[in-house]
């Protein structure tokens, strides 16, 4: 026996309290690389064990968490950034003492009934704690500021490189790398690390053993080892060039369904994707892609403080470097490294970084009025 | 807050310099989306076709589906070589990984002996690479369920459902059926030579003797095709089409498995041949060679201690002495010789001469059997009491040329053309022969000497069973010489028949009076001469003529046959047709180291005249429908 009338009042007052520190454009554009992720999810794994559902519920995991970051204002954010940071490097010290072994790589860390990868944490904390650290000498930045940003995200960087996880080594040197071009790294200095870095290779190539250069060949030109490396691109290149235009429609690919993809459900889930839609399902996901990474920028740009501009600029050139490394390494034009997709790939914790960044993204949006104020 | 002031002034500054690095890092990105799908209209618009093409390639592939086997019956519809299905458990050596351990683990499961381990070794080493090959043939069921169970823990071994070669009478016939085999390095050349090569993928089996061998591309059938598609572990997910496989042809031979039992039968422990034709066709009613083998023994592969075994037995058991024994003939030789005399017009059949029971040719004598001699003889006395000196006088008078060119004629020292591979020439000795077989001048010189021990089937003289078989049909059908055969006619798939027509070699030009003067002698062998004994009271007539072949000489001593070891014993043969007016069936039999002929060639004659002719089983002889049941898969283990 409600009043008729104050009825509808109440639910628009609660849905705008609700929807409050959420962006819409962003909400819709990463709803729509879900539903494309799971009906990929769907296809890549209904033929054994369907992880569809899971990756359901993973994801609606992760947009509780994005909500709930969304309403914390990047001030209080920052608070996070040290003892998250220090948390990250602290697990990564114990993965590196007492971690869990994985098909060669120690990356784990075993806490009784789940298994945790502190690698994730660190694909936020760095940006954080540096976007934090940067911020803090905002006024007085000087060439030692940027030296210390460079050493903190080093520090993880070699943890990570040494399991070794190379893959994610590279993000999350990424995301610190893009903070710290935000915030304001002289062009003289990247220009010159680049002219360093490429008179080093030489000298760094004659140093190694014949195995290793061999593996770093095989990075780029998979056709040397058909059956060991280079079978997982050989294969996804079948698989999306065989998808043609349109594509062999859903649940139809040939190469998925019978299983000559590798890790089809999560790293190379990208060439299942494209098998079925063909180049038209290629070119809408790019296009979703480039909205993300626009509004990303948008929201950048208008970001008031160094502190979310550099948050902002580094979680969206992130997400542009995830989307690039993997497309790529799927496509054959760059190195295999372990890199999931943005919210097509299976998986519970990238969604859940993915979400937590995105609420991180959300926050500096729907809160800059605030900090205006 | 009003130092904060010109920082924000500040800031502003910064503002814009962060904008421009973000418009730099959007075209960065669009760059490299744009790049992204570059890549994709590469892959996906421009080089479709050929992604396409391998991802088909990737999908289906071409599985060969093995057509049946032909089957052999006797000319009486009894099975000689059939198929079973069974369950086999294979390996594929390039998928299993640590063969060894493999072995260890399945042998936990399902029962490998180490026989099992031998035979696996040895087809490993003359395998084709990425064939699978059986460890254990003939599963239970209860050891199929048991496998399957498991089946996860073994990559590359499977348990397939296989068709087997079958010889349903065991060793009776084996060295007319053959066998079949694992197809080896060798048989493969001989495919790919054929241009049989398409036809035989996915086949592992090939005829390695015998009919089996000679008919193979018969008894093979056409392989069908079935398109799968495979998934990425080369594991059949569907069939997409398939084409049927035609099965082989079945081929329904001359040979009475009956009567080649009682033969063989016969023989007993002895040594030896018999051939049986029917003179008017060519046709081989028996093709005996003692001892035999088990033709099922190598189906799958023989054991290793089952081939030693065959190999190293001082009887060889896997020669085939019908084909590949050459013999002196011995006396069965003196009706030929005695017919080339009538036709030369070197002697009448009332021509006599008088024995002395030696023959002195230039002061060596050539001794005869019987001491004292045989008094008077005549040619059909010379037959019926096989005097030696007739022929010693006779082969002297004709020369060896005149004598080597008729008994060509009969088809001695040349192939037969009968349908097994491999059969031996034997030697029809000449002066041409004795210039090419030796290398010295002095041994090549012929010496009228020698002329004269051809005469009584002794010397350089050896047949093969065979041919002494073919050439007692010729003299039974008047002349006229058919090629031996052992399939009547061959069945196709769709029950078309293919009559193997009675092949004429040649008519030779002989005089009926001197055929009929040969004939009745040699009924005069069976009722009166050295077969009489083994022929007395028989319900038909025949004719025949005993032998017996020096396999070592003694000189100058008399011959005890008892006395000296069995190995250097002589041969004993004997060749036969009958009914004598119209003969139906041709033979000869030879026992080695059987001594005499009479004593031991002529009475297995006798058991298979009785047989064929009246359908007479020898007493201790299974009842005639015995072998028409069928018998089960052998229990090898």
């Amino acid at each position: 026996m409600h009043d008729p009338i104050r009825m509808p009042a109440v639910f628009f007052r609660l849905r705008a309290r609700l929807l409050e520190h959420i962006d819409m454009p962003l909400f819709l554009i990463v709803c729509a690389l879900m539903l494309c992720g799971l009906a990929t999810v769907y296809s890549a794994t209904y033929d054994a064990n369907n992880r569809a559902f899971a990756q359901l519920i993973n994801m609606l995991c992760g947009l509780a968490l994005m909500w709930g970051v969304a309403q914390v204002p990047p001030q209080k954010l920052m608070r996070f950034a040290v003892p998250l940071y220090v948390l990250g490097v602290v697990l990564l010290l114990l993965v590196f003492l007492l971690g869990v072994r994985v098909n060669g790589a120690q990356r784990w860390l075993s806490l009784g009934v789940v298994r945790i990868q502190p690698s994730e944490i660190l694909k936020i904390a760095v940006p954080l704690m540096l976007a934090w650290y940067l911020h803090k000498h905002e006024a007085t930045l000087r060439a030692r500021h940027f030296a210390g940003a460079a050493l903190l995200m080093l520090v993880p960087f070699a943890l990570i490189a040494k399991q070794p996880d190379l893959g994610t080594a590279i993000l999350v040197g990424a995301a610190g790398f893009y903070v710290i071009f935000f915030a304001g790294l002289p062009w003289k200095v990247m220009l010159g690390a680049v002219a360093a870095a490429a008179a080093a290779a030489p000298l760094l190539w004659s140093h190694l053993h014949d195995y290793q250069r061999r593996r770093i060949l095989t990075l780029f030109d998979p056709s040397t080892d058909p059956l060991g490396a280079g079978y997982h691109i050989i294969q996804s290149t079948i698989a999306i060039g065989s998808g043609g235009v349109v594509g062999k429609g859903w649940l139809e690919g040939t190469q998925t369904h019978l299983e000559f993809i590798p890790e089809r459900h999560t790293d190379f889930i990208f060439a299942v994707f494209s098998e079925e839609w063909g180049l038209l399902g290629n070119a809408f996901l790019l296009f979703l892609y480039t909205m993300l990474v626009a509004r990303g920028m948008m929201i950048a740009a208008n970001a008031p403080t160094l502190f979310s501009r550099a948050m902002a600029g580094s979680i969206t050139l992130s997400f542009f470097t995830y989307i690039f490394v993997n497309m790529g390494m799927v496509s054959g034009i760059l190195p295999v490294v372990g890199v999931p997709l943005p919210f097509i790939s299976y998986g519970g914790t990238a969604v859940v970084m993915l979400c937590l960044a995105l609420g991180i993204l959300m926050s500096i949006q729907t809160h800059r009025m605030l900090v205006k104020k | 807050m009003r130092l904060r002031r010109p920082l924000l002034r500040s800031t502003d500054s910064e503002h814009d310099r962060f904008r421009f690095r973000l418009a730099v890092s959007l075209a960065a990105v669009l760059l490299a989306f744009g790049v992204l799908l570059a890549r994709f209209v590469h892959l996906q618009l421009i080089q479709h076709d050929y992604f396409s093409t391998r991802a088909e390639d990737n999908r289906i592939s071409l599985a060969p589906v093995t057509p049946n086997r032909g089957v052999i019956v006797d000319r009486n519809g009894v099975v000689l070589a059939r198929n079973y299905s069974a369950y086999t458990l294979e390996i594929t050596p390039s998928k299993a990984g640590d063969l060894d351990a493999t072995i260890d683990a399945l042998s936990k499961i399902i029962d490998i002996q180490p026989k099992d381990r031998r035979r696996f070794r040895k087809l490993l080493e003359e395998s084709k690479t990425f064939e699978s090959l059986p460890i254990r043939t003939k599963l239970s069921d209860e050891e199929v369920a048991r496998f399957a169970a498991n089946r996860y823990r073994f990559p590359g071994v499977e348990v397939q459902a296989r068709l087997f070669r079958q010889y349903p009478l065991g060793p009776i016939a084996s060295h007319a059926l053959g066998y079949i085999g694992r197809i080896n390095k060798r048989d493969l050349e001989t495919i790919e030579a054929s241009e049989q090569a398409s036809n035989y993928k996915g086949a592992d089996h090939i005829g390695k003797t015998g009919l089996e061998q000679k008919y193979e591309f018969y008894l093979h059938g056409t392989t069908g095709y079935e398109q799968v598609e495979v998934d990425a572990g080369g594991r059949a997910v569907r069939s997409l089409a398939r084409t049927s496989p035609i099965q082989g042809s079945d081929l329904t031979l001359t040979l009475d498995s009956r009567l080649q039992e009682i033969a063989e039968k016969a023989f007993g422990e002895r040594r030896g041949a018999l051939v049986a034709i029917d003179p008017a066709s060519g046709g081989i009613l028996a093709l005996v060679s003692m001892p035999t083998y088990d033709p099922n023994l190598f189906v799958d592969g023989i054991r290793t201690d089952d081939w030693e075994q065959l190999n190293n037995s001082p009887d060889k058991p896997m020669v085939n002495r019908a084909l590949n024994g050459a013999y002196p003939p011995g006396s069965t030789f003196k009706p030929f010789l005695a017919l080339a005399a009538l036709e030369s017009g070197k002697r009448t059949a009332s021509q006599s001469i008088v024995d002395p029971g030696y023959f002195n040719f230039g002061g060596h004598l050539f001794r005869d059997d019987k001491k004292g001699g045989h008094g008077v003889v005549d040619m059909y006395k010379s037959i019926v009491e096989s005097c030696d000196t007739y022929y010693y006088m006779l082969a002297n008078d004709m020369g060896i040329d005149s004598i080597a060119r008729f008994m060509a004629q009969l088809g001695f020292g040349a192939r037969t053309g009968i349908d097994i591979e491999g059969e031996s020439i034997g030697v029809l000795p000449s002066p041409e022969w004795k210039k090419q077989r030796f290398k010295r001048p002095e041994q090549q010189k012929w010496f009228a000497g020698d002329t004269v021990s051809i005469g009584i089937g002794q010397g350089y003289n050896a047949y093969t069973p065979l041919q002494l078989a073919q050439a007692t049909a010729t003299l039974a059908n008047n002349g006229v010489m058919f090629r031996p055969h052992l399939v009547r006619y061959i069945t196709d798939s769709h029950g078309q028949k293919t009559l193997i027509e009675p092949e004429p070699v040649r008519t030779i030009p002989l005089k009926a009076q001197h055929i009929e003067t040969i004939k009745r002698a040699m009924v005069g062998v069976t009722r009166e001469g050295t077969g009489a004994r083994a022929f007395a009271g028989a319900e038909y007539v025949s004719g025949g003529k005993t032998g017996t072949a020096q396999v070592f000489s003694l000189k100058g001593e008399k011959y005890e046959g008892g006395k000296i070891k069995e190995r250097l014993r002589d041969h004993a043969l004997y060749i036969a047709f009958a009914p004598a007016d119209k003969p139906t069936i041709a033979l000869a039999v030879l026992v080695e180291n059987g001594g005499f002929g009479a004593q031991s060639a002529a009475p297995i004659a006798r058991l298979v005249l009785d047989y064929y002719l009246l359908g007479k089983t020898p007493k201790g002889a299974a009842p005639e429908d015995a072998t028409a049941v069928e018998a089960p898969p052998p229990e090898e283990e």
